[in-house]
């Protein structure tokens, strides 16, 4: 039968062991894996101000963008070849709000700097590598 | 209650039922929405809703942690609290940032980051706030006549909890590097050291409520929560899989995350065959069936509905969908909301001396917020599969999918009617226990003063 000293070595030697290899892992994730999927070589000054932005106006408390958010607006990974710039430009300039369908989006006044920084961060993300998401719908006629 | 100083417990618990409260009304605002009512769009949009709705819950959360480990710890260390007038002013600042995050959220002051949007000056705040915590529960501990299992593995889930948030301070430029230090706070903490937090307030609360020695309860502590991290750390790799992390973590993240039921599985035997075990005569009844439903429910939200959409095959389609959010409303009900809730409705009548710990009040207010809680997973489930094959795979636009899962919250809403009408009864007891008196004070091991 199992002792208490015994549970305690299981529960310590574990913890150690796993959390040691988690460690390992992202170290290498964010030292080489993620680098290369994100192409962090191309994160110019412009797309780290879209990030800002993205951040500042906490666009992910409606959106979703690479699935992380909250489910009230279209995911964002690839609005940018999906829509493409024209268009964000347009929803992100709407003078009342974009609000497609009655749901309402905040009405923001970005200056066309801004505007261009947000498009940029868009482009970035969209030629990130996703290990195939957003899926492909399968019975998209 | 064994000493004077367990009484600032119920300052904690209290702004815990006063922020649940707020939660559910954001909760409402934010359901309505999606049904195409956001009449307060104006004031409050849905991004400031769900800021507020998300943070008020981890505030709330961690408030009855907090009271837990301030009740808890005098009473395993057999010591006084090392300071009433610190743990005082400690839960005036946790409520002082509490209001001004909250504040902020309505005005734009926030950072865009899931359960994390407390803006970089306020978590200054939150790490002093903690740390004076922290130093108040070590001091009691380490100053007491003796230093228990329960006790230790309690305050270490406290301290890795306070660790853990520092990365989630960093700022990166890059939004998958943000997203995968923002999962090394949110995941470790709620299936990583919560679940410490929660062994050792469930432990206590076993050996309180059943009388099952000791030493067995804290052996079996030891192995569900060696569970618990053998597969939740690396089940961390679920977030990984669509977010730019490398493709390992698709083999890793699925071995691991399937794993991570049997951890909630193992909680949940132990803590009903503790139950069966232990003599059945303690009179708190409604703390038993909190205890209870925190180790089963828990293991129905965040074991299986977890499992049902975290094998890579799967998320692939869920991700990013209110599938999420149907495993995250029984989660965090059944592991930590019930937990936070046993805990009040063990410590309130010992606190009090008031014997309301089998009325029919609490009785109701257990069932309908359970019911309610559980309905309200199935309607995020039912729009949830609506929108996976709507959207993910018939590749509907989002707001064609969105307009035909309204009616899916319309039943969300009766169930959230119900479940509130549950929480406000809970309260509602907790207001008529009243405050902690002096005259409350039992010297004796509560479980035997009863049993004698």
């Amino acid at each position: 039968m199992l002792s208490k000293k015994q549970a305690k070595i299981f529960f310590l030697g574990g913890t150690v062991l796993f959390f040691l290899i988690f460690v390992a892992m992202s170290f290498h994730s964010l030292t080489v894996g993620i680098p290369q999927n994100t192409n962090a070589d191309q994160l110019s000054d412009q797309v780290k101000q879209g990030k800002l932005l993205w951040d500042k106006n906490n666009c992910m408390g409606c959106h979703t963008i690479m699935g992380e958010g909250a489910y009230y607006a279209p995911e964002l990974t690839r609005v940018y070849s999906r829509k493409g710039a024209d268009y964000i430009r347009t929803v992100l300039n709407a003078p009342e709000g974009w609000g497609p369908r009655g749901r309402m989006m905040v009405k923001y006044e970005f200056s066309e700097e801004e505007v261009d920084a947000i498009i940029a961060f868009f482009e970035w993300m969209d030629n990130a590598h996703l290990n195939g998401f957003p899926p492909e719908p399968s019975l998209e006629k | 209650m064994k000493f004077t100083s367990q009484k600032i417990a119920y300052h904690f618990f209290a702004l815990s039922m006063l922020l649940l409260v707020l939660q559910i009304v954001y909760g409402f605002i934010m359901g309505f929405a999606h049904m195409g009512f956001d009449g307060l769009h104006e004031w409050i949009p849905f991004n400031a809703a769900t800021a507020t709705h998300k943070n008020l819950l981890v505030v709330w959360i961690l408030s009855g942690f907090m009271g837990a480990a301030y009740y808890i710890i005098p009473d395993e260390s057999d010591n006084e609290l090392f300071s009433v007038p610190l743990a005082k002013l400690q839960f005036w600042s946790l409520a002082v940032v509490g209001v001004i995050a909250v504040a902020g959220f309505h005005v734009g002051w926030w950072e865009g980051r899931k359960f994390l949007e407390i803006p970089r000056p306020l978590d200054w705040l939150v790490a002093l706030n903690v740390i004076l915590f922290l130093v108040i529960i070590l001091m009691t501990l380490l100053k007491g006549k003796k230093q228990t299992t329960t006790a230790w593995v309690l305050t270490m889930g406290l301290v890795f909890a306070a660790l853990l948030y520092l990365p989630g301070m960093i700022y990166f430029d890059n939004l998958s590097v943000d997203s995968f230090m923002r999962w090394w706070v949110v995941h470790l903490w709620v299936e990583g050291v919560w679940e410490l937090i929660m062994g050792g307030i469930l432990s206590y609360l076993l050996i309180k409520l059943t009388g099952v020695d000791r030493e067995v309860i804290e052996k079996w502590l030891y192995v569900i929560v060696g569970l618990t991290f053998l597969s939740g750390i690396l089940g961390t790799g679920h977030h990984y899989y669509y977010t730019g992390g490398p493709d390992y973590w698709l083999m890793v993240g699925g071995i691991f995350s399937a794993l991570e039921p049997l951890a909630f599985l193992g909680m949940t035997i132990f803590a009903v065959q503790m139950y069966r075990k232990g003599n059945k005569r303690h009179p708190n009844k409604l703390a038993i069936y909190w205890t209870l439903s925190t180790a089963i429910v828990s293991f129905l939200g965040a074991g299986l509905l977890g499992l049902a959409h975290t094998l890579p095959g799967v998320n692939l389609y869920t991700h990013g969908t209110l599938i999420t959010a149907m495993h995250g409303h029984l989660a965090f009900w059944g592991a930590y909301a019930s937990l936070v809730l046993a805990i009040i409705a063990y410590s309130m009548p010992l606190m009090t001396g008031r014997k309301l710990h089998d009325n029919r009040t609490g009785h109701l207010a257990f069932w309908m917020s359970n019911i309610g809680m559980v309905g309200m997973t199935m309607a995020f489930a039912a729009a949830g599969v609506a929108q996976v094959y709507l959207e993910r795979i018939a590749g509907y636009d989002f707001m064609v999918a969105a307009k035909e899962t309204q009616a899916h919250f319309f039943v969300l809403i009766i169930a959230a009617t119900v479940f509130t009408i549950g929480v406000l009864m809970f309260i509602s007891n907790f207001v008529k226990f009243g405050k902690p008196v002096d005259e409350a004070l039992q010297p004796e091991a509560e479980f035997e003063a009863i049993q004698g």
